[in-house]
């Protein structure tokens, strides 16, 4: 099961790498990490998607939350959320696909962000299945390059990741 | 008042009442090194490697329940510190390693003597700093000994470069320590607690399966106070040896591959398992999906990650075992009423036990050969149980868990996680200084003794009078004994065709040295050890191909023991 993670954590140096190197320790599945200092310049957000039974993903969050510089932990599965990710595609641009690839990056709602003779920088934003959907479209056309953010997530509605203690853990509370 | 990173580094130890440290000197500690000179109030024990300078601290800790300190050099003495670091890690062990490092400059440059030691113990502490700026040191100090003792204890590493232990600011040692993502749960959910009492009360047949949670708490009179209240069978696990009386009537003794038959079939024929700081280690579980296959769980520990990690829990409990127990103890003490019916149909369950322990105990044959468990007897015996027992690994320490009765917390010091080799004559030279007066005996082999034996040169020098009795039987016999098993005795490697004379190298080294050969020997000359004051090494020529029994094999369910 593919759970999206949010971590947010102290912003000082070797913070990532002990993150890191707990999912390589551990052998837990690391899909895609994103990681920016928040509006707070002391707490870096870290978003975290990664994959396995409840068990595992059990482990991960306790694991999480136990390293000293982590600060609050949370698991996208038990809250309503967003997510969104971005990709960059360098495609080829030539006479006579031009007016192709503009319709349909019009149609997914991107933007072409460079322009050479020869190609365009393409801008798309969504989740994992609208950008694969595009992929897909565009990719006959010729794609050069590729370059692609995993999923940044927040909550829906009034919710907030509010900065407080870290939470107890699932054994500390009835069930 | 202006002082250098080194004074601000005293300053902190004093103010954190340090009072004997392990250290080792070199180019990077000599700041430290020099700053220390009048300060003999911090008893500085110079060690002869810097694996043994970490296992000290660790035994010193383990013995005394204070945060152990040592103090080494950059590069080469920062990473022969790993061993240790990881072996603390394993065990829980409260220590504070500071490693120096080459100056902030040259971080990252390849520099002589250099080592990313932070970087390359990450996995193995429970926290880690380098201190870039003189002006963190000693709120970094502050944070090191408040990490490492408290919630789940752990090995904390400060590396200070040479530029920090030179260089000057304000020192003021802070009076608090405020870490905003690190608040360890120490009371148990009230709500969890009542429940397991509930399920506790309605079962036939309950067993306290407790580890080293219960020693690191300080938890064993409320733990024998529980057991005793509700008649309880108990079962340790090899690191909760000492945390109830070796003697007592409920004590069923260790369980798990080398544990009692008592003690693993308790657990089989369980219907509920209360484990109290314990974590499911696979020694100690066997086959994971055959563990207490009657029982529903209930788990106490102050490390949520350790709960539902190898086994489901029906009842978890995050807090500290002492705090809980002794909620439980009275929550009990106020509702007897509720435990009548358990009361009543408890005994069958004490007899089946007590026949268990009766008709199947700890033996070994004798055969008028010196077997090593006779001398773990003897041991035990002249020392009235009052000995603080390191051990090695392997053999030594199997039979030590065996037949030395633990009857107190901190009398045991062995690397129960790790299994590291080497381990107990440092560590027993770490009890040693906590604990100058009391008798310190590292059972050992002579294959484990050979991995930290230039430790003599430091038990002599600071006269810590240590006994080291080797169970010499040529091999290292416990890999030997699952060859001899599982691998059609091809004895490959496990046989140490060379081996010093340790009576020889003792008197070497200026420690005294002793041999037994034979059964009617071991007890004059333990007595004669035990008493001559000084650095011992005993060379005791057991019987070369004795095995450790009961055994169940790796992999294998509790209930399938080889007995003998």
């Amino acid at each position: 099961m593919r759970h999206i993670i949010s971590v947010l954590v102290e912003n000082e140096f070797g913070v990532l790498s002990r993150v890191a190197g707990l999912f390589s320790g551990r052998g837990f599945n690391i899909e895609s990490l994103c990681v920016a200092e928040t509006l707070d310049p002391t707490i870096s957000t870290m978003t975290i998607v990664t994959s396995g039974n409840e068990a595992i993903i059990e482990q991960v969050l306790k694991q999480l939350n136990k390293l000293i510089n982590v600060i609050k932990v949370v698991d996208f599965k038990e809250l309503d959320y967003v997510s969104r990710e971005m990709v960059l595609v360098k495609v080829n641009a030539e006479e006579r696909t031009r007016a192709e690839i503009l319709r349909m990056t019009e149609i997914f709602r991107g933007k072409i962000i460079d322009v050479s003779p020869k190609t365009y920088t393409l801008l798309i934003t969504g989740d994992d299945e609208k950008l694969r959907a595009f992929l897909t479209l565009i990719k006959p056309l010729g794609i050069k390059e590729l370059v692609r953010t995993g999923p940044i997530a927040i909550a829906r509605g009034e919710k907030v990741i509010k900065l407080k203690d870290k939470p107890l853990e699932g054994g500390e509370e009835d069930g | 008042m202006k002082k250098t990173g080194a004074q601000i580094f005293v300053e902190a130890l004093k103010i954190e009442g340090v009072e004997n440290i392990f250290c080792y000197p070199g180019g990077a500690t000599l700041n430290i090194t020099d700053a220390l000179t009048d300060h003999s109030e911090i008893h500085q024990i110079v060690v002869r490697h810097e694996q043994g300078a970490v296992h000290a601290s660790d035994g010193y800790a383990r013995a005394s329940g204070k945060v152990g300190v040592s103090l080494v050099t950059s590069g080469p003495g920062a990473t022969n510190t790993v061993t240790g670091i990881a072996t603390a890690y394993m065990d829980s062990i409260p220590i504070v390693i500071f490693t120096c490092q080459v100056n902030t400059m040259l971080i990252g440059n390849d520099a002589f003597q250099e080592a990313d030691i932070v970087g390359i113990t990450r996995p193995c502490t429970k926290h880690s700093y380098l201190v870039k700026d003189v002006k963190d040191l000693a709120r970094i100090i502050k944070e090191a000994f408040y990490i490492a003792r408290s919630g789940r204890p752990g090995p904390v590493l400060v590396d200070i470069p040479k530029d920090v232990s030179s260089g000057i600011c304000d020192f003021k040692y802070p009076e608090k320590v405020n870490i905003r993502s690190y608040q360890p749960t120490y009371n148990g959910h009230l709500g969890q607690i009542k429940k397991a009492i509930k399920q506790i009360a309605a079962s036939k047949k309950p067993v306290l399966y407790t580890g080293g949670g219960i020693i690191t708490s300080g938890a064993s009179a409320e733990l024998v106070k529980f057991a005793e209240q509700l008649s309880i069978p108990v079962v340790n696990t090899l690191m909760g040896l000492g945390g109830v009386p070796g003697g007592h009537k409920l004590f069923l003794g260790m369980l798990g591959m080398h544990g009692t038959y008592a003690a693993n079939m308790a657990i089989t024929s369980s219907d509920l398992i209360i484990a109290i700081g314990a974590r499911f280690d696979d020694r100690a579980t066997g086959k994971v999906d055959e563990f207490a296959p009657h029982a529903k769980i209930i788990h106490v520990d102050i490390d949520p990650t350790s709960i539902s990690k190898n086994i489901k829990v029906d009842i978890p409990i995050v807090g500290d075992s002492r705090s809980v127990l002794k909620k439980m103890v009275e929550i009990v003490e106020a509702e007897k009423e509720e435990f009548k019916a358990y009361k009543a149909s408890i005994g069958p369950w004490l007899n089946e036990t007590e026949q268990w322990k009766k008709n199947f105990p700890l033996t070994y044959v004798r055969n008028g050969t010196l077997k090593p468990q006779y001398v773990i007897e003897k041991v035990f015996e002249l020392t009235d149980g009052k000995a603080i027992i390191a051990t090695e690994v392997g053999q030594n320490q199997m039979w030590t868990a065996q037949f030395f009765k633990f009857l107190k917390p901190r009398t045991l010091l062995t690397s129960g996680g790790l299994g590291t080799m080497g381990f107990g004559f440092p560590a027993a030279i770490g009890a040693q200084v906590a604990f100058p007066k009391s008798l310190v005996v590292d059972i050992a082999g002579d294959g484990s003794i050979q991995m930290n034996i230039q430790e003599l040169g430091t038990a002599v020098q600071f006269n810590l009078p240590v006994k080291v009795v080797i169970l010499n039987n040529g091999y290292l016999g416990m890999v030997r004994q699952w060859q001899e098993l599982f691998y059609e005795k091809r004895y490959t490697w496990t046989c140490l065709e060379c081996a010093p004379d340790f009576v020889k190298l003792a008197d070497a080294y200026g420690a005294a040295g002793y041999r037994i050969e034979s059964e009617d020997e071991v007890e004059s000359v333990l007595r004669e050890a035990f008493h001559n004051g000084r650095p011992t090494l005993i060379d005791v020529k057991v019987n070369p191909e004795e095995s450790v029994y009961p055994m169940v094999p790796a992999g294998a369910s509790l209930k399938e023991m080889l007995l003998v």
